[in-house]
């Protein structure tokens, strides 16, 4: 079981992110105190909610380019609500933001399952409706900190055992994706369903609705990100979190979810989305300029990749043998 | 670039030495000798026909000839030079190009493309010379009597067409040896000849023809010679004037059945199954049949006679267009695998990597996909019950893995059969569709894989058996449906189940049907 673990690709990226921290650390002590720890983490949280959805999407073979438009847009709607009806409360709030996210993830999911168009076109698609109904709801305009209520803002910073509700937002996310991927038949399912469609098929298995769901938790993670977001910042407006998706997605590649389905897990998506929350806050502190931060991450993203390739290349070999014997 | 008219004329003189002649070719794959010290010999202006049962090696040889696999040992000898054929350009550039059953050509290119593509003419800067390439496109379709404009899609052709195209490819590239896998398969009967018109020239050309059929009517028609193999060896060679089509039956199938397979005692129950009037579109029609507890029944036939598509539809993968189903008396609607799994029906995919096995997922997981509601409480898989059920079904399988949660990928093709085979039997069906259960696994496993099919059945479970192999058929099962281009040839039982009667029916011989 441990000599599994330390070969895995999970173990290699905790490794990664324990010594680009011990690097850090060697130059700038503060960073890895227990309270930059905390803001490190509760700053990656949002990534980490996306991460997760992505994950599962990326599991049956699909992409979801639409999640930093459902969130900007759910962001947006429980922003403007808050204007309007400020007394509306916390909870239904929430509720709000995570039904709105997963009506927008289920069109995706109809998309992708009934009209059987590919994923990377149908969420291309919903990502611009999505930015362009905020335009037209929110006219352009912005909603700044000082529209909205106390009690909205305050819910993702309201401290509960050392840790802001937005970083317990992400643990109970993880700690729930956890049981649905390992424990039930849906989470068995994503894995059948990009492992191989075909078998899937024989075995009973409705691809098209495998990735219907998850696409609508997709969604609905994005649809809850939206309003942590907003609250966070204190402002939305039409282009928060544009080109986000491309980082949620780059965390799934870097934690070894295969981008050719079947293959990941929650344990890769949450320190793929680390170890770019990491490169993100170190780099200001160590004082390298944004473009570095840039070709950091891309160059993060290529050799976890190359990584994974050279891992599953064994395993070519013996499928492409049996494949030839049959032939 | 192309064979000028005059060749003709040499061929009668060299038609006693072949001009292709392959020697002790040997190739085996892991588990499997797909060939056995095979020979095998064309001559100029002649067709040879390649003749032997599904599995016989014949596509193996294909590949052999085309350079796509290296055979492991044995000679080539081109115009009597021995030779070696590295690659797929090698074998090209040495006169040979096949015709396959699914030509290999491009839909979006044009026709001209097609002909020329890999040794387009150049012009002077070594761009594409179109105006040369169409004029010798068209020129190469005159030849083959083929109204085709050079400059249309490919995709705009029909199937015949797309042939003719093959066929002056296979001239534009100076081919002398011409590979024709099936190729009559897909035409109508005006097609077929046409095409046969078109073997006719090729032969006036001086190439030598490799025919590969399996109807007996069209190599008697057009073959000059014939070459024989069964389970990867040659088993006769000659001129087919001097044979008879009994003679090249037997010399097919010839060899005795009894030998390996297990002692039952046919006895079977009450009716469990009953099928009637299955039809589909395209791919099967009006099939009824009837399936006992405790049975056996084979299914036999050529590839593409629809046998797997009859399954597919009763698991619910395709919908039969009109039939109707019964299970223990009770007519049931099969409009999903799910409803075919509840009512009882569960199918063992023929193409493991595709259908079957999930790769990457562990042996357990494998197992338990179409049974995770009986391993779950409260809509939460508990692994525990998960390993028992897998233990359960894999010991009775005999299945050899180091352990439950190891990956079925490095499995070996006989145990990824048992996992498969395990994942159905865990669902306690009433009736199992084997599909070519044996295909492609070592001798030891398909002992075991037919051990296990006579005890399921002993124990009352339904069984049915596709498969191409004659012996297999004959050796495990009670009684034998034979189906031909979609249709039930036959229904053999007891003394009516010969390896010559199996043939004949699968094939379309019309004389002797019973």
């Amino acid at each position: 079981m441990i000599a599994q673990f330390v070969k895995s690709r999970e173990a290699l990226l905790l490794a990664a992110i324990a010594l680009l921290l011990a690097l850090i650390a060697s130059r700038f002590p503060s960073f890895v105190s227990p309270g930059n720890l905390v803001a490190v983490f509760n700053d990656t949280s949002t990534l980490i909610l996306l991460a997760l959805g992505q994950m599962v999407v990326i599991l049956t073979r699909c992409i979801d380019l639409s999640v930093a438009a459902n969130l900007a847009l759910t962001g947006m709607v429980v922003a403007m609500l808050n204007t309007v009806a400020p007394g509306v409360p916390i909870v239904a709030i929430l509720l709000i933001a995570l039904t709105l996210g997963a009506v927008m993830g289920a069109i995706n999911g109809l998309l992708v399952w009934k009209l059987e168009i590919p994923p990377i076109v149908v969420t291309l698609g919903t990502m611009t409706i999505y930015r362009g109904i905020i335009f037209l709801i929110s006219g352009g305009e912005w909603i700044n900190a000082h529209e909205m209520s106390d009690a909205f803002k305050q819910f993702p910073r309201a401290v509960v055992l050392g840790l802001p509700m937005l970083s317990w937002c992400a643990i109970f996310a993880v700690a729930a994706f956890v049981v649905l991927v390992n424990r039930t038949a849906l989470g068995r399912a994503f894995f059948a369903v990009g492992g191989n469609p075909r078998a899937a098929v024989y075995t009973g298995i409705d691809v098209g609705r495998t990735q219907f769901f998850a696409f609508t938790l997709s969604g609905t993670l994005a649809g809850l990100t939206g309003y942590l977001w907003v609250s966070r910042f204190a402002v939305a407006y039409v282009d928060i979190a544009g080109g986000f998706e491309l980082t949620v997605v780059a965390a799934c590649v870097i934690g070894g979810i295969s981008i050719a389905g079947g293959v990941g897990s929650v344990a890769g998506a949450v320190l793929g989305a680390l170890f770019l929350g990491v490169i993100n806050n170190a780099l200001p502190v160590v004082n390298i300029s944004p473009f570095w931060q840039l070709a950091i991450s891309g160059a993060a993203i290529i050799v976890a990749v190359a990584l994974n390739a050279q891992s599953s290349r064994t395993k070519g070999r013996v499928i492409l043998k049996t494949a030839e014997q049959t032939a | 670039m192309f064979v000028s008219p005059d060749v003709s004329g040499a061929t009668d003189a060299a038609a006693s030495e072949p001009i292709l002649s392959l020697s002790g070719i040997t190739k085996t794959f892991p588990g499997v000798r797909a060939l056995s010290d095979v020979s095998l010999e064309l001559y100029p202006g002649q067709v040879t026909a390649l003749v032997g049962e599904n599995g016989a090696g014949k596509s193996t040889i294909v590949k052999v000839l085309t350079g796509i696999y290296r055979p492991d040992e044995g000679t080539i000898s081109v115009d009597g030079q021995e030779t070696r054929f590295p690659t797929a350009r090698a074998a090209s550039d040495a006169g040979i190009t096949a015709i396959h059953q699914e030509t290999v050509l491009f839909d979006e290119l044009t026709v001209a493309e097609n002909i020329f593509l890999g040794h387009a003419p150049r012009g002077r800067r070594g761009l594409i010379d179109w105006a040369t390439m169409r004029r010798q496109a068209s020129e190469i379709l005159d030849r083959v009597g083929a109204e085709i404009d050079p400059s249309v899609l490919l995709k705009d052709l029909g199937i015949a067409n797309k042939h003719l195209v093959a066929i002056s490819r296979a001239l534009s590239i100076d081919a002398r040896v011409v590979i024709m896998d099936e190729p009559t398969a897909s035409l109508s009967q005006k097609e077929i000849e046409e095409l046969y018109e078109l073997v006719e020239k090729l032969k006036a050309d001086g190439k030598a023809i490799l025919f590969i059929s399996h109807k007996f009517d069209e190599i008697f028609r057009i073959a000059d010679r014939y070459t024989v193999f069964r389970d990867g060896q040659h088993v006769g060679a000659g001129l087919m004037a001097d044979i008879t089509e009994d003679d090249l039956v037997r010399l097919m199938v010839g060899r005795s059945v009894d030998a390996i397979f297990p002692e039952r005692s046919a006895n079977p129950g009450d009716e469990i199954l009953k099928v009637d009037g299955y039809c589909h579109p395209t791919e099967f029609d009006d099939i009824s049949f009837d399936l006992r507890r405790g049975e056996i029944l084979g299914f036999y036939g050529l590839v593409g006679a629809g046998r797997s598509e009859v399954m597919q539809a009763l698991f619910g993968i395709t919908r039969p267009s009109a039939g109707t189903v019964h299970v223990d008396g009770a007519p049931v609607e099969i409009h999903s695998t799910a409803a075919a799994v509840e009512a009882g029906i569960v199918y063992v995919p023929e193409d493991r990597g595709k259908q079957g096995a999930i790769i990457g997922l562990p042996i357990f997981q494998n197992v338990t996909l179409p049974s995770l509601s009986r391993t779950s409480r409260n809509g939460f898989i508990r692994l525990a019950e998960e390993f028992e059920l897998t233990r359960k079904y894999t010991e009775r399988l005999d299945l050899r893995a180091a352990a439950l949660d190891q990956d079925v990928g490095n499995l070996s093709g006989g145990n990824q059969q048992k996992v498969v085979i395990a994942k159905w039997l865990a669902t306690e069906p009433k009736i199992i569709i084997l599909d070519e259960p044996t295909k492609g696994i070592d001798i030891g496993s398909k002992a075991a894989v037919h051990a296990f099919t006579a005890e399921l059945a002993a124990q009352g479970l339904a069984v049915i058996m596709v498969s191409s192999e004659i012996p297999e058929v004959l050796g495990m099962s009670d009684r034998v449906i034979v189906m031909r281009e979609g249709r039930m040839a036959a229904e053999l039982s007891g003394d009516q189940m010969t390896p010559e009667t199996l043939v004949r029916h699968a094939a379309g011989i019309s004389e002797g049907r019973s």
